[in-house]
């Protein structure tokens, strides 16, 4: 038995011993222990240090509002986590636990030297501190703040557990497990109602589990508490243990991360660590309880001041005393149960210290029966002992005056400033609150969702009155569904009711200035700095707590909170309502990314497009780059070759002999109907009536507000149909643009639209052989310049298979592509790569695709274009059909700025020096004028491994086209780079070489 | 995360499902090149900024495709209701909130 263990007590199974590692340190515990109640179980409180003065801490609480007790977990490689509460944290074999913020050792920590330096480091210290000089941030103060900030150490290496995502809906979700829960779970239930009870902890029962010696219908609370949940489970209740609620989000939509294997010794091989429900409920009713304040005194943070709640918890749910001679030091009823319950299983009560004056006569005769001496209208005003408190120093009040201080010796400080509804979901729903003066507290009001909150939550106390409004809460869910259920009955012996007083910082003799009352433990946040930031001029709530990070921790201010605001709210001299509470914001307590990230990791994180060419292109030792969601080959790299000796091998087989390119990813969208041809001519710039079947046109799209949105070739294949192809990047946008004009703008026009990109494989041959390879394997189509010339389609067969064959360059060869079905596509690539050899067949990437077409001027829509740039910036007035009536953009082009001189438009650049330009990079007309310069335009596009012999760039420069041969300015780091503007084509600007 | 309801399918169902697309009732004029700059620039670029019921059109994106209509009001957002598109603006003063 361990030396803080109580025989008989508490739910854990002792016959059943658990060993673990904390600090490297064997411990052993009980099946059902925590990491915190198996530690203090020997007697250990120190599990942390604090994050910013390294102060030594214990566990503050039983539950997931710890704040203190933060330590890693480790199961193997991989499976590290840190800042896991120990309080939440249940231990199995071989478990391994460190503590935080703490070298070379817990008990012995450098950093602690902080804590001397308090007076520094109070609220905005870094704020004041890293100011100047400027020099300094870089070297001395950043790497300064990054060293010391952070809470544990991030795991470093790949996650390999999996995480799974579910949907679930159903007529009611109860989230929380005590009375209240408990109660509104088999209301609803009992009228028929589909119901789901979910509760954080690994057994249901809430405060229930803590409080054995209630009794209710009869029976022993945890009697009754069994016999309820096998009533419930029967009813069909969905009963989910170790699940939170994280987040409450718009109509009814509650997140729950479920923990499914962080408390097993071994894990299942099917199971996932952690499951993220989204469940959408028709009703909810929320029944998360209270959480105890602290209270805030110097000293209050010492290792073994612990909540009184929590030490109940501890005896009564895990058979531990926290301490063998506490002393008891609270505002509010609820703790001296805590000391009776404590001094009934042994321990020595040292004392009961209530600031009040005057308690109920029940607490005192209790006390009096025990022998534990009761000091009334006293106050707290520090605690000593290193590493564990080792006494209380109390003081009587009289009319707020401090009078003679003395030490009350302990090993333990049990305290409790009162409780807080938890409202942290009921904000999540953007409810309102109103604030109860009585109790010192917000308490909710109304909510938009379809929402109930009941029990402690609500502020209600005391064991009755949770079960009967919990009862209710259930019952009007079931009645908003119309389902009907009479009151249910509660008969409660020994019900533990309770009422105190609210407090700000505990009145003190000790300075202020001079005094180290913690209220954000985890953020080590003092009343002293909350007055401050007060006094340096914060008004709001907000500010304030920005300004102390008063709440902003892990916890999110779950202890904290309240306490800040009644402090600031004095300081300010303003009632806590007018100064507000800060938000509440989902997750309820740290989630881990895995949860939230679900199936979507690895190569689930994003799809991966890959056309039927990919694998050839893979097993011919592919570069591959992200175009969209596409992957395409890059360049084809030979053995020893650089990018740009391949790029460039490629660029020059292509005008030499002939290239072979996947141009599958092209947006493809079938336009058909009787209304196509008048469809077409209201989208696009260029006219499309008098295109003839079996023809091309490169085919221009804008916005209304007529600039470029999408570009690409179209061919008409009947009086009613068109093949539409649209950049890589561009398809989903440019269909939906399309649908969006058919379906809201032309309802009178019969067209149909469909994607079909992924239905063909489109392989691309350009160059001087393309047509000589082609050729032969082409039925119903002559390749001549007269059958079949530059800007033809059809419709025919291509190595026997079913194909559209347009004639087409991209890259100012003579040029064919070949649109097979997809699941062809291999093949007739496989089968153009054979028979191509004796023309030393070449296939080019997009990179040489992007350099073959730069040297011809022709554009890439997104990278030469902006969305601020016009079919006339560009040059490309030819593309526009002038006669129409209207197309969209049309109207737009003729605005007062698309029209006004100066505007950038797209030229040719060759460097004077011909080294190649940077991509982006800002042009001046005058290099010798002060800084900042004029920046007239930049450079869009730019190569050096081409075939042009000289380095090309494009770019949009101010009035370009009206300034050919002049010389603009390129300003980089090291020099100046004079270029001088030409026309957009390099090569062949005849359009020789597309004849065959 | 909204539940929307498709008045093409006449089904309610996750916002996942579909993409947002403006603003709507801005009637493209019949013929734009008889618009004012003032009106043109009206129609491309001016926008209602409600603080309370507002038209907006939704798309059906991963369902039936469809664009339609909604009233959605931007203080709650609540959906008051959806409607198909070409169809007249609906009386706020009827409209509760509740989904259909």
């Amino acid at each position: 038995m361990s030396s803080h263990r109580v025989a008989g007590k508490g739910r854990i199974d002792t016959t059943r011993p658990v060993s673990f590692t904390f600090d490297g340190r064997r411990y052993s515990g009980a099946a059902g222990d925590t990491v915190a109640s198996a530690l203090l179980a020997h007697g250990v409180h120190l599990m942390g240090r604090s994050f910013k003065y390294h102060r030594p801490r214990g566990p503050v609480t039983a539950g997931s509002e710890e704040p203190n007790a933060l330590i890693g977990t480790r199961r193997g490689p991989g499976r590290f986590e840190p800042n896991t509460r120990a309080t939440v944290q249940e231990i199995w074999q071989g478990l391994e636990t460190t503590s935080q913020n703490k070298y070379p050792s817990l008990k012995w920590d450098v950093g602690a030297v902080n804590d001397a330096g308090y007076m520094l480091f109070s609220a905005g210290f870094y704020y004041k501190t890293f100011m100047w000089p400027k020099s300094f941030w870089d070297k001395v103060y950043e790497p300064f703040i990054r060293a010391a900030a952070g809470l544990g150490v991030s795991p470093s290496e790949d996650d390999p557990d999996r995480y799974a995502s579910r949907n679930m809906h159903c007529d009611v979700l109860v989230v929380g497990a005590g009375p209240t829960g408990l109660a509104a779970a088999h209301s609803a239930a009992l009228a028929g109602a589909k119901v789901v009870l979910v509760d954080e902890h690994a057994e249901m029962g809430g405060a229930l589990l803590s409080d054995p010696d209630v009794q209710i219908d009869g029976a022993g609370a945890w009697t009754w508490l069994a016999s309820r949940l096998a009533e419930l489970r029967a009813l069909g209740v969905r009963t989910m243990t170790r699940t939170t609620a994280i987040g409450y989000y718009h109509q009814n939509l509650v997140g729950l991360c479920e923990k499914l294997t962080d408390h097993l010794p071994d894990l299942p091989a099917d199971t996932p660590r952690e499951r993220m429900w989204r469940v959408r409920a028709k009703r909810v009713v929320l029944a998360q309880g209270a959480l105890e304040k602290p209270l805030v005194f110097h000293g209050n943070d010492r290792p073994g001041v612990m909540l009184a709640g929590s030490a109940q918890t501890y005896l009564n749910r895990f058979g531990v005393l926290v301490g063998k001679a506490p002393v008891v030091l609270t505002s509010h009823d609820s703790a001296w149960f805590a000391a009776f319950d404590l001094a009934d299983a042994g321990a020595k009560v040292q004392a009961i210290v209530d600031t009040r004056d005057s308690v109920r006569d029940d607490l005192r005769a209790g006390a009096s029966a025990r022998g534990i001496e009761v000091r009334l209208s006293h106050t707290a005003t520090g605690t000593s002992g290193r590493l564990r408190v080792k006494s209380l120093r109390v003081a009587p009040l009289r009319a707020d005056q401090v009078g003679a201080a003395t030490e009350i010796a302990c090993d333990a400080v049990l305290m409790s400033g009162g409780w807080t509804p938890s409202l942290h979901l009921f904000s999540h729903t953007k409810g309102s609150l109103t604030w109860d003066d009585t109790q010192t507290t917000f308490l909710p009001k109304d909510t938009p969702e379809d929402c109930h909150i009941a029990g402690a939550s609500r502020g209600l106390w005391g064991y009755e009155a949770a079960l009967v409004d919990g009862d209710k809460a259930g019952r009007e869910a079931a009645q908003a569904l119309g389902l009907k259920i009479a009151a249910g009955r509660f008969e409660v012996a020994q019900d533990r009711t309770g009422s105190g007083v609210s407090h700000r910082e505990l009145p003190s003799d000790r300075s202020p200035a001079r005094s180290k009352a913690f209220v954000d433990f985890q953020n080590d946040v003092t009343a002293k700095d909350l007055r401050l930031a007060v006094r340096e001029g914060m008004r709001s709530i907000e500010h304030v707590k920005r300004y102390t990070t008063n709440g902003m921790a892990t916890d999110q201010g779950k202890m904290s909170n309240i306490n800040g605001l009644n402090i600031a709210a004095d300081a300010l001299g303003k009632p806590q309502p007018q100064v507000g509470l800060t938000t509440f914001r989902p997750p309820y307590t740290p989630t881990t990314f895995g949860c939230f990230a679900g199936y979507h990791r690895g190569s689930h994180f994003e799809v991966t497009r890959k056309t039927p060419i990919d694998g050839w292109a893979e097993a011919h030792g592919a570069a591959f780059e992200p175009v969209g969601q596409w992957r395409r080959a890059w360049y084809f790299p030979q053995p020893g070759e650089s990018m740009d000796d391949a790029v460039r091998r490629e660029c020059r087989a292509t005008r030499e002999s002939v290239g072979i390119f996947d141009a599958s990813t092209l947006g493809k969208i079938e336009v058909m109907g009787p209304g196509a041809v008048e469809f077409m001519n209201r989208m696009y710039t260029n006219p499309w009536t008098k295109l003839g079947i079996g023809r091309c046109r490169y085919g221009l799209l804008l916005g209304d507000d007529g600039y470029i949105r999408d570009d690409g070739v179209i061919g008409r294949l009947g009086q009613d149909r068109f093949h539409v192809t649209t950049t890589t990047g561009g398809a989903a946008r440019v269909l939906n643009t399309m649908e969006d004009y058919l379906q809201t703008e032309w309802p009178d026009l019969d067209v149909w639209l469909t994607s079909t990109t992924e239905q063909w494989a489109t392989v691309a041959l350009n160059g001087p052989n393309a047509a000589a390879l082609l050729a032969p394997l082409v039925e119903g189509v002559t390749l001549s310049d007269d059958d079949f010339p530059h800007m033809s389609c059809a419709e025919c067969t291509v190595a026997g298979m079913p194909a559209r064959l347009f004639r087409i360059s991209f890259t100012g060869e003579v040029g064919f592509e070949v649109n097979v079905p997809a699941p062809m596509g291999l093949r007739l690539w496989e089968l153009l790569w054979e028979r191509g050899r004796q023309y030393g067949i070449t296939p080019y990437g997009t990179e040489a695709m992007h350099v073959l077409r730069a040297e011809k001027g022709y554009i890439i829509v997104g990278q030469d274009t902006d969305g601020t740039v016009t079919p006339y910036d560009t040059g490309m007035s030819w593309a526009i059909g002038k006669k129409k009536p209207d197309f969209v953009g049309m109207r737009g082009l003729a605005r007062p700025d698309l029209q006004a001189p100066g505007r950038k438009q797209l030229v040719g650049l060759l460097s004077e020096d011909r080294s190649k330009l940077e991509e982006g990079a800002q042009i001046v007309f005058d290099p010798n004028q002060p800084v900042p310069m004029k920046m007239v335009g930049h450079v869009t596009s730019s190569y050096d491994v081409g075939t042009s012999g000289r380095p090309i760039a494009l770019a949009l420069v101010e009035g370009g086209h009206d300034r050919m041969g002049e010389i603009v300015h390129i300003p980089m780091p090291d020099r100046t780079i004079a270029a001088k503007i030409t026309p957009t084509v390099f090569v062949d600007p005849d359009n020789a070489r597309l004849k065959l | 995360m909204l539940l929307i309801h498709c008045p093409y399918c006449d089904e309610t169902l996750p916002e996942a499902e579909f993409t947002y697309a403006g603003q709507a009732h801005v009637v493209r004029p019949a013929d734009p090149s008889g618009e004012s700059d003032a009106d043109w620039e009206a129609f491309l670029f001016l926008r209602d900024n409600a603080k309370g019921p507002h038209f907006e059109r939704w798309r059906h994106l991963h369902g039936c495709g469809r664009f339609f209509n909604a009233v959605r009001d931007t203080v709650s957002d609540r959906f008051l209701t959806t409607y198909e598109a070409g169809l007249p603006r609906p009386d706020l003063s009827t409209l509760t909130e509740d989904q259909p």
